[in-house]
């Protein structure tokens, strides 16, 4: 075992490059749960977007068609869920949870043709001079840009919500949606833009995993990704701020973890691989147990169905 | 332009229309999905619902239909208690696993001593250990109020982790040659759960699955926990005026739910499977889910839907043999049935109305 | 003559099985403070909401000054100058008092001019308000003022009041009255919901009258009498219950020293509450909604575990008690929330008599239920009590709200009780089930039950209460005979004198 070849440096960069899937589909989700919405088919969703994304790079040879595609993989995914929740009212854990299966089952069925096959290679955003700083610049400056693009989507998430008109409204519809009918709002329309922006969000993370971070298409490849993403949402107690952070100690988590593996400590295999689940079991804990503080952050209507009777 | 109208009464007759329309829509959505694939949708539809049952093969999958519902019915009966309740064990998988890993350990500590008692032992053990495993997230729950959505769900990846290293190092089977995976109990007799009359494909699984039907229906229509368990599900401030204590039902339906995926875990490890190894779980844990709510939480329906599910997955089997239909398009199939049961289900609490839109003036 | 600014013919709007609105026609003059009349169930709020856009007349039309008025969506009302105050606040609590606002306005200024805004007008009509305070963390008449000043930044022509004063106390009514005048003053017309007589001729000019969705007349309520007023929206002769004497019995139920934190984010805590309660007592408990009510009768129903000293039932200590031990002992609550709290709304009313009478009926077994004995009681409410419904199959929701409550009633009233709790008993529930229920709460304690009537209608507590306490910031007053209080000693008791005795 030689701990020394795992450098702090590179475990920063390659932590950044592994926590953005998770990342991309949280600031997702967290959008649909501020609207009221509880999506949990983000597996499901990730995972078609990985495959739509991956198949439509190799087929066009582009990785920016693959992510569009991947967007829109995952958001078409995502409609079927707005159509049963929010028109045919149906249960949202139950839906979720049939959205993931179905995505499973889906990108599994599509992606036969793909197993094996290296997609086209994502662009890495050098930029000259900078990236070449020691330490900070491998950290840095010299990534993916999907790493920038789900950095600046934080960003824009967080601003929405905070300082325009729509952030309002969509924090006004998940918080009573009764009172924001009344007013006049159109809250099944929000809520279905949200889980739009939900889904293309969680279709994004998945392709971020199979065109940059693995990077090859495998069956069941986000492998609980998404629902970790889910936890991270609670975890942030609803604040973008706070997802980034917890995205990035889950990338860290899994990195150290495979780091270890490869270093061969002497814990079993198994045991390493464990521990992103067990971590995220452990911070759930931790995050409920200060209950009052998260029922505060918690959008009010979470979960519930809204039928606008008269 | 449709609207919807609650119904002032649920309506019985859409309870049950509701799932028959759905198995019919997803027919009609799968033949669909088979045609895109290239495959004749009417001889993929009746490879995977008729021939398994009428087919001159039929002597063979009619069994195999008991042997792969056992396991789904067993573990819907139990989801079904938290479904009403809502309390949603999605971790059923993961119990699964850990009731086949007990009871297996519980054999393989002892083999190859034979003796009347190890297979009762086996079934306690399959039990304790699909139940303890779900009281981490009841207990969790309960003390901390952490979501039992995602720590059930999170222990299915920590238990197949675990069912990977117990197949490649404490129960590999030593003269296994070097291979991953336990003794088979197939050839243990103490801890062989055999069929109990050859070839009908009832072994003590399925006797389990039958006996849980009739228990949890008995449960939900006479008794006071299971009325408990329905008001909790309706409404859970009433329940908790009616003096239901939230907690003991979180530990009852989480207990309940994965004792009974212990035992489907168990009984299959030393029937059927008959080994512990990577691959040892296919999935259902979370098929069980779909025919939780086919069968509309119902433990009736929930044998039906069971039955039902065992078919697609042994005609998918026959389908992907004779017409090379890919296993992935059996598993979007029953995604999609979850869909269209799921989005039928609000016809039995409303009625879709045409309205005029347009304002008089 | 002053001018017409909003003209209503002949509205009417149907839905299955009512007729909500029949050929409603009526105006409304600029600046006049309008009174819309009439009991639970006779159409108000159908008709407002035709006003403010959120349901579409099936006939008729609407003219604001002069031109036609089809409000498509609340937005195109307030775009046209019709400003609503609900009933049912629609707040957001764990939004800010300037978000709400901004929320309720078609082009908001940035954020600081609007707590400018905000801060300048609030002070203008007397209605201090901090607009960076969360919603949640206000009373309920705060809670009014952000609704009333969210109406009054967009300049309306029409501010529509829905029942503004069944949660403010005679004091904040003054004020708000105040307010309302001055409003008129400047021009502006008001659309005034209530079914509270005085008020209304305290305040309007013009008063309409709705029975059964038909307008029954326009007139001037200053003209009438209360008693006209009442018999026009009524339609015939009131059965106001008659209270019979009662004399004290002996000490039944003590709370001492009762204190609860808040069980929610922005729950109420009880803070020392003590009252004792006495053989053929009625305890009516005033109070605006949300001063610890709901609380109040979650620890006496047993919902809420307390200390077992805090409360004593002939000596007995029950506060660790569950709500079924409590139920054996003979203490029985009937709580605000008809649907959903008090009821389960998808199941049968058989079911829902099983809810609460499994222990005193015995309608279970060493665990198993009796269900044809729940059935029997269930038939015995519903005929004692004049539920009208097709039978015991029926589902809760399938019930208006008079006949759940008075189904809800029955059943508590049924299963003999030693000490009754009710809380708001007649919320939201027509004249004549209301009547019902209040005499069947007298019956109870001339019987020799003693009843706690928690309530925000001040009217329903005196009566039928003997004494009277009232709830305020989660303390309770000591209780005094209600025959020696003043309306406005109540009032002063309401906002919170006298908490400390």
């Amino acid at each position: 075992m030689d701990l020394s070849a795992i450098s702090p440096t590179l475990l920063v960069a390659s932590l950044m490059v592994a926590a953005t899937p998770i990342l991309l589909a949280a600031i997702g989700e967290l959008v649909v749960e501020k609207s009221g919405v509880l999506n949990l088919g983000v597996e499901g969703m990730m995972i078609m977007g990985a495959i739509s994304g991956f198949a439509a790079a190799v087929l066009t040879g582009s990785p920016m068609v693959g992510f569009l595609c991947a967007a829109l993989g995952g958001a078409a995914l995502s409609i079927i869920f707005a159509i049963l929740t929010q028109y045919f009212l149906s249960n949202q854990v139950a839906t979720g949870l049939a959205l993931t299966l179905f995505g499973l089952g889906l990108s599994a069925m599509l992606g036969q043709s793909y197993v094996g096959i290296k997609p086209p290679v994502s662009a890495k955003l050098e930029l000259p001079l900078i990236s070449d700083i020691p330490v900070m610049g491998p950290i840095l400056f010299s990534h993916d840009f999907t790493v920038y693009a789900a950095l600046t989507l934080v960003a824009g998430v967080w601003w929405f919500l905070k300082y325009t008109r729509g952030g309002l409204i969509l924090r006004a519809v998940g918080e009573s949606h009764d009172a924001a009918h009344a007013l006049g709002y159109k809250v099944v329309r929000v809520r279905i833009l949200a889980i739009m922006f939900g889904g293309a969000c969680a279709g994004l993370g998945g392709a971020a995993l199979s065109l940059v971070r693995v990077p090859q298409w495998t069956e069941g490849m986000t492998a609980g990704s998404g629902w970790i993403a889910l936890a991270i949402v609670v975890f942030a107690s609803w604040k973008p701020a706070r997802v980034l952070l917890g995205a990035y100690l889950f990338g860290g988590v899994a990195v150290l973890q495979l780091n270890l593996q490869a270093a061969g400590v002497s814990i079993p295999v198994e045991y390493l691989s464990m521990s992103p689940y067990l971590i995220t079991i452990i911070v759930l804990v931790v995050m409920s147990a200060n209950r009052s503080k998260l029922v505060l952050n918690a959008p009010a209507a979470l979960g519930r169905v809204f039928h606008a009777s008269r | 332009m449709l609207r919807l109208e609650k119904r002032p009464n649920p309506s019985k007759m859409w309870g049950y229309l509701a799932p028959v329309l759905a198995v019919i829509a997803t027919m009609i959505g799968g033949g669909v999905m088979f045609a895109l694939l290239g495959k004749d949708p009417f001889e993929a539809i009746r490879t995977i619902f008729y021939d398994p049952l009428f087919s001159e093969f039929a002597w063979y999958y009619r069994p195999q239909l008991l042997i792969k519902g056992a396991p789904l019915i067993l573990i819907a009966i139990g989801l079904s208690m938290g479904f009403r309740a809502g309390i949603w064990n999605i971790g059923a998988e993961g119990q699964y696993i850990i009731g086949a890993i007990c009871g297996a350990g519980a054999a393989l500590a002892v083999y190859p001593f034979d003796s009347a008692l190890i297979f009762p032992v086996m079934i306690l053990c399959g039990a304790i250990g699909g139940f303890a495993w779900a009281m981490i997230p009841a207990i969790l729950k309960t003390k901390f109020g952490t979501n039992e959505i995602l720590v059930s769900l999170m222990l299915v990846y920590v238990a197949e982790q675990l069912l990977a290293s117990m197949s490649l190092g404490l129960m590999k089977n030593p003269e296994g040659f070097g291979f991953p995976g336990s003794r088979n109990l197939q050839q243990y007799a103490s801890a062989h759960n055999a069929e109990l009359w050859a070839g009908s494909g009832i072994h003590l699984g399925v006797v389990f699955a039958l006996i849980a039907v009739i228990f949890s229906y008995i449960m939900l229509a006479r008794h006071q926990m299971g009325f408990h368990i329905r008001l909790t599900g309706e409404s859970p401030k009433a329940a908790k005026f009616a003096g239901v204590n939230p907690n003991k039902l979180v530990i009852y339906c989480l207990g309940f739910s994965g004792a009974l995926a212990g035992l489907a875990g168990m009984f299959e490890v030393a029937g059927p499977s008959g080994q512990i190894s990577i691959d040892f779980n296919v999935g259902y844990g979370f098929t069980a889910i779909i025919v939780a709510f086919l069968g509309r939480l119902n433990p009736f329906g929930i044998m039906l839907a069971g039955l039902l599910m065992a078919l697609t997955y042994i005609g998918g089997e026959i389908a992907q043999s004779s017409l090379g239909l890919p296993s992935a398009a059996i598993q979007a199939f029953q995604g999609m049935l979850l869909f269209f049961i799921l989005a039928l289900d609000m016809l039995t609490n409303f009625k879709i109305k045409l309205v005029n839109a347009e304002v008089r003036t | 003559m002053t001018k017409t600014l909003l003209h209503l013919n002949g509205l009417t709007k149907t839905y299955p099985g009512v007729i909500a609105n029949d050929d409603v026609s009526f105006n409304i003059e600029a600046g006049e403070i309008h009174a819309l009349l009439g009991e639970n169930g006779a159409g108000k709020s159908t008709l407002v909401k035709m006003i403010y856009g959120l349901v579409r007349p099936d006939h008729g039309t609407m003219q604001m000054e002069g031109a036609s008025f089809v409000p498509a969506e609340p937005r195109a009302a307030r775009a046209a100058g019709v400003a609503m105050v609900f009933q049912h606040f629609s707040l957001f609590e764990a939004l800010s008092v300037a978000e709400n606002i901004a929320l309720g306005m078609e082009n908001p200024p940035k954020a600081s001019a609007l707590s400018a805004r905000i801060t300048e007008v609030s002070q203008s009509y007397g209605l201090p308000l901090d607009p960076e305070r969360l919603v949640g963390d206000l009373s309920a008449g705060e809670r009014q003022r952000v609704e009333i000043i969210r109406c009054l930044l967009q300049e309306p022509k029409l501010l529509i009041m829905d029942e503004p004063t069944s949660v403010l106390t005679p004091q904040e009514v003054a004020t708000l009255f105040t307010t309302l005048k001055k409003l008129k003053d400047e021009g502006t017309s008001i659309l005034y919901i209530s079914h509270k007589l005085e008020e209304i001729r305290a305040l309007c000019e013009t008063a309409t009258i709705l029975r059964g969705g038909k307008k029954v007349a326009t007139c001037d309520p200053r003209e009438k009498s209360a008693r006209d007023l009442a018999e026009m929206m009524v339609g015939g002769k009131l059965n106001l219950a008659d209270s019979k004497e009662t004399t004290l019995g002996e000490l039944v139920l003590e709370i001492s020293d009762l204190s609860l934190p808040p069980q929610s984010a922005f729950g109420t805590s009880l803070k020392n509450i003590s009252l004792r309660l006495h053989q053929g007592e009625i305890l009516g408990i005033g109070g605006v909604a949300g001063n610890g009510q709901d609380e109040l009768l979650a620890c006496m129903s047993g919902e809420v575990s307390t200390t077992a000293e805090a409360i004593h039932l002939d000596g007995l200590s029950l506060g660790h008690m569950s709500p079924n031990e409590r139920r054996a002992l003979g203490v029985l609550a009937a709580p605000e929330e008809r649907l959903g709290h008090a009821a389960a709304p998808d199941m049968s009313l058989t079911e829902n008599a099983m809810l609460t009478a499994m222990t005193r009926k015995s309608l279970s077994k060493s665990g198993f239920l009796d269900w044809p004995r729940a059935k029997d009681f269930a038939e015995q409410v519903i005929k004692k009590f004049d539920v009208r419904t097709p039978g015991s199959q029926s589902a809760a929701r399938s019930l208006s709200g008079g006949n759940l409550q008075k189904f809800v009633i029955g059943r508590e009233v049924l299963q003999d009780p030693k000490v009754l709790i009710v809380n708001q008993p007649t919320w939201g529930v027509d004249a004549a089930a209301a009547a019902d229920i209040r005499q069947a709460l007298l019956d109870l304690a001339a019987k020799g039950a003693s009843v706690i009537v928690i309530s925000q209608d001040l009217d329903e507590l005196m009566e039928i209460s003997t004494s009277f306490a009232a709830l305020n910031a989660g303390r309770l007053s000591a209780a005094r005979p209600m025959v020696e209080l003043s309306l406005d000693e109540i009032g002063l008791l309401l906002g919170g004198a006298d908490a400390a005795a």
